[in-house]
């Protein structure tokens, strides 16, 4: 695995330079931080090029860490090159008020639920995507629920005390 | 039927008939679900319907939606297994081992053979319960009853077993973080033998059911069919993704339990239509069947008596030792009120559920309860894939295929 972190690294440094923030090994998974700029075109990049073709895209999520300030939230994508079995992160971070990423279902159809449920959880608008909106939670919700201000029941409860348990 | 007023009306106001108001079609709207007998849950599908022929659909999920991803944030990691029960429903001792192996995977938990093996046995007994269920299903919906019943009988049994192993039935909790609460008991072992000595037989005869019978194979083959490249692009794993071509299996690829240890083939299709998509399975039951015979060899072969791992700080020690023993009763108290120290890092792992690869991306910052845990649902995945699939089938085709799809709706919503 470390040989494909070198070689990933290697191919997206010498395209995309500096877009590249950092590259390293997390357990059994190479993971590269990247300008959210750039993303799409990185995923592309790596879906195209011959030697790389990533074609499967595993997964897309998004993540929260309000204390990160100005890089609250951010998106993480597993891909995955089939034949070679080669599964790789990518990750990107932004600021919560600026919570805009391109859209990647101009790559893979399946991105399309997955964005919208990012989208639903932890209000990152995907721009470009073709039909943005909430996906499991309902239409008329407010608030991005997997937030970690978001509360997990109603806080005017009285008959609860969580100071020993819980986050 | 037009009332005297609008009738005169009408011959008042000739309407002018051009081309092109002969070429405007009129479609209707068809609103398949949420409940509807034919879905198999609550799944809602609003069709556009050009007679009988689909020309859109718009599907809407969510209706049984139980924040499992925030609930996560909030119980500790042996509490999140009883959750994993319920996403696919049909296959829930796939989905607790596999959270059971994330777990092991962030702690580097070091799993004797036994318990792998084991593991195994469950899994593949989960994955013929899983798609017996479907492949039943698909009969049913195209008008064959008496193999769905036939085969809930076989269904019935594996259940009994995990029912000695783990006490309770659909929603198994079955498994611990680094093994299982206790060791088969003989009754499980003998219950396990007699399924393995009958089951052939059922199979072989609900095979015979349906597997060349003509009117299954054409109201299948066809229907809801996928090319291989659309299915990748969709994201499409398991048992579906096969049937459209692509040798992709997750216990080859990144094997983990032990799967390296044992032969079976991958069934793949051709079309990746409802046909291949059943062919698949039914050929990936016959192989569950033969991994359960070599685990059950492997594991004569064992020493007995081995059933969990040496991982203290999250397996939970035996109350007669708790009663009595210090150190029990620390650990104890240690996993009971989260005080274990957890290992910081980011783990993603995948197992091959009954319905395709399920992923688990755990998050931990070091807590008593993960900082993120993503599920990576398979049908939630590939059922966004359902209006193409349909488009231009009939309405009959479209019922078929969602079937055989095996889009199960706990895992859908999550």
């Amino acid at each position: 695995m470390e040989e494909l972190l070198t070689l990933v690294e290697k191919k997206l440094r010498e395209n995309f330079g500096d877009h590249i923030i950092s590259a390293e090994m997390m357990r059994d998974f190479p993971v590269f931080a990247i300008k959210r700029d750039k993303i799409v075109e990185v995923i592309k990049y790596l879906y195209d090029d011959p030697e790389m073709e990533f074609r499967f895209l595993t997964d897309l999520c998004g993540i929260h860490f309000p204390d990160n300030k100005g890089e609250e939230l951010g998106v993480i994508y597993h891909l995955h090159n089939m034949p070679k079995n080669w599964r790789i992160r990518l990750r990107i971070f932004f600021s919560a008020e600026d919570a805009v990423v391109p859209t990647l279902t101009t790559v893979f159809s399946a991105a399309n639920w997955m964005e919208r449920e990012t989208y639903d959880f932890f209000g990152i608008v995907f721009k470009g995507h073709p039909n943005l909106k909430r996906v499991l939670n309902v239409e008329d919700m407010i608030g991005f629920p997997m937030r970690k201000e978001f509360p997990l029941e109603d806080q005017t409860r009285e008959d609860k005390d969580n100071t020993m348990f819980g986050r | 039927m037009a009332t005297k007023n609008q009738k005169s009306k009408e011959i008042r106001e000739t309407p002018v008939i051009t081309a092109e108001k002969l070429e405007e079609k009129e479609y209707s709207i068809l609103n398949l679900g949420p409940t509807h007998p034919a879905t198999h849950g609550v799944f809602q599908n609003i069709l556009k319907m050009d007679g009988e022929v689909i020309v859109d659909s718009e599907p809407t999920i969510g209706y049984i939606h139980r924040a499992f991803e925030k609930l996560a944030e909030r119980r500790p990691y042996y509490q999140i297994t009883p959750i994993t029960d319920r996403l696919n429903y049909c296959s829930s001792p796939i989905n607790n081992m596999g959270w059971h192996m994330t777990v092991e995977k962030l702690i580097e938990a070091k799993i004797p053979k036994r318990v792998e093996y084991m593991r195994i046995i469950i899994m593949e007994l989960s994955r013929i319960t899983d798609h017996l269920v479907c492949n039943s299903v698909i009969g049913v919906d195209s008008g064959a009853l008496t193999g769905f019943v036939y085969v809930f009988e076989e269904r019935e049994k594996i259940y009994e077993i995990y029912e000695e192993i783990c006490g309770s039935r659909l929603t198994t909790n079955i498994g611990r973080i680094g093994g299982f609460e206790r060791d088969f008991n003989d009754v499980a072992w003998a219950k396990l033998k007699k399924f393995m000595a009958e089951f052939p037989k059922v199979l072989k005869e609900f095979e015979k059911l349906l597997v060349r019978n003509r009117i299954f194979m054409d109201r299948t083959i066809g229907a809801g069919a996928i090319s291989a490249e659309r299915a990748l692009n969709y994201g499409f794993t398991g048992p579906n993704l096969r049937a459209a071509g692509v040798d992709y299996d997750v216990r080859v690829m990144n094997p983990y339990s032990s799967y390296e240890d044992f032969e079976f083939t991958i069934p793949v299709g051709t079309n990746g239509d409802t046909y291949d998509r059943f062919m698949v399975r039914e050929e990936e039951i016959w192989q569950s069947y033969s991994i359960i015979k070599q685990a059950m060899e492997k594991i004569e072969k064992l020493p007995a008596g081995v059933f969990h791992a040496d991982v203290p700080d999250f397996y939970l020690p035996p109350k007669e030792e708790v009663y009595n023993n210090m150190e029990a009763l620390i650990y104890h108290f240690k996993i009971v009120m989260g005080e274990t120290e957890i290992p910081k890092g980011e783990v993603y792992h995948c197992v091959e559920g009954g319905n395709g690869e399920l992923g688990f991306y755990l998050v931990s910052d070091g807590g008593r309860t993960p900082y993120r845990l993503h599920f990576r649902r398979p049908c939630f995945i590939y059922y966004q894939a359902y209006p193409e699939m349909i488009r231009g089938n009939l309405l009959s085709d479209a019922i078929v295929t969602m079937s055989s799809m095996n889009v199960i709706a706990g895992e859908l919503d999550a």
